[in-house]
């Protein structure tokens, strides 16, 4: 017995996703495209059961605040809570942890060498929630366990791309060496090319994402020589969000199919979607 | 081995990269609008914009800005994006909007220059 990765997503996690999802506004026009690419990744998430989701997102000022800043932090709660942004909570339920997966999960990762901050309560933001939503049903309450692995992204300096890789490899050992039989899908969410300081706020670069989607299906390695001075200057100063994608890369094996894949970006970032399945 | 990240003699126009320098100067400015995630807190600010910000230890020049709803004078004062995100919740300005006055541009001519502009 022993824990598996069963498959991988790279999601958008854009916030004014989940105000238009709040309005009940998925099938105006201009958000049609976004919000019916996700129909096949959720129902593929549906036949598949995971137990458990690993969400690797970035916190906005949602729980953690620049006073005191994890690179890494994961989650090892039963439960975690909805961070008010500045808007209110959402109204979503609160997602349920696994604990003991957790804490395995951040022994295994710290004797691995990432000293992480572990985390008994963790309120979790439109980094984390955006995607799930997206991915899974929720009324009344989430079909899987999470255990929120936030990054720093916002503040530099930031892990590097190849941190983040590594990052990713370190969880599948953690994930493989769980003594128990849990099937488990990884997310890495944020992204893609945007940018929202300075006169350059609005910045979006498809060609670049469009390969970017490219090398992480065929040739992820060669991501991780991205620094954050050429993902900022070729996609937009937040586009360096997607060195999360990369831990979502690198704890998906090479074998894995790349299943699904959609882009669209009608505002100011531009919002990927990928799914890959392991090989049963 | 360090391996550089950041390379400095390549400033990237009209680009804030948000490290060292910047959450210093803007520590001040980003911790009272991290303060505005709690409800009470922005009852409290509407009541009386000038007294809560003094109270949390907000530099006057900075305050001006906030009462003059200049967003793209708090993101070049240290503003983190996310944390300058949380006065316009209060203050009734979206992303678009800030986003446009940091382009020297109104809202309208802003989402000219977009693909798909319901998609917000
Ligand atoms: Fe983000």
């Amino acid at each position: 017995m022993a824990g598996r990765i069963i498959g991988g997503i790279g999601s958008s996690h854009v916030p004014s996703i989940g105000v238009a999802y709040d309005q009940g506004r998925t099938q105006e026009p201009d958000w049609k495209p976004l919000f019916d690419a996700y129909g096949p990744v959720r129902d593929w998430l549906a036949a598949q059961k995971p137990d458990i989701a690993i969400v690797i997102y970035n916190d906005h000022g949602g729980d953690f605040f620049f006073d005191k800043y994890p690179t890494f932090a994961v989650g090892a709660a039963d439960r975690y809570g909805i961070a008010d942004e500045g808007w209110g909570p959402r109204p979503l339920p609160e997602p349920e942890g696994d604990a003991a997966f957790s804490w395995h999960l951040c022994e295994s990762l710290v004797y691995d060498e990432f000293d992480i901050a572990v985390c008994q309560e963790m309120k979790v933001e439109h980094g984390f929630l955006v995607p799930m939503h997206l991915c899974f049903p929720h009324d009344p309450a989430w079909p899987v366990k999470v255990v929120p692995v936030a990054v720093n992204v916002i503040q530099h300096p930031l892990p590097t791309a190849r941190r983040c890789w590594k990052l990713g490899q370190a969880i599948r050992r953690a994930v493989e060496s769980f003594p128990g039989d849990s099937r488990v899908v990884i997310l890495g969410t944020g992204g893609m090319s945007h940018q929202l300081n300075g006169a350059r706020f609005g910045h979006i670069n498809p060609d670049w994402d469009n390969d970017f989607l490219d090398r992480l299906e065929s040739d992820p390695d060669s991501l991780t020589d991205l620094t954050h001075q050429q993902i900022m200057e070729e996609a937009g100063a937040e586009a360096v969000e997607l060195i999360m994608w990369l831990t979502m890369r690198g704890a998906v094996s090479k074998r894995a199919t790349r299943i699904h894949r959609n882009y669209y970006a009608p505002m100011t970032t531009g919002m990927g979607l990928i799914a890959f399945e392991e090989p049963a | 081995m360090t391996e550089r990240q950041i390379d400095r003699s390549r400033p990237i126009p009209g680009t804030t990269v948000f490290d060292a320098a910047e959450t210093r100067r803007g520590y001040a400015l980003n911790r009272f609008c991290m303060s505005l995630t709690e409800p009470g807190n922005r009852e409290a600010f509407k009541a009386d914009e000038d007294g809560y910000m003094k109270r949390h230890g907000v530099a006057e020049a900075h305050r001006r800005m906030v009462i003059a709803r200049d967003f793209g004078g708090l993101m070049n004062a240290g503003g983190n994006i996310y944390m300058v995100m949380k006065i316009g919740a209060v203050t009734g300005h979206g992303l678009y909007t800030i986003g446009a006055m940091q382009r020297g541009e109104t809202l309208e001519q802003f989402l000219e220059t977009r693909q798909a502009k319901g998609a917000r």
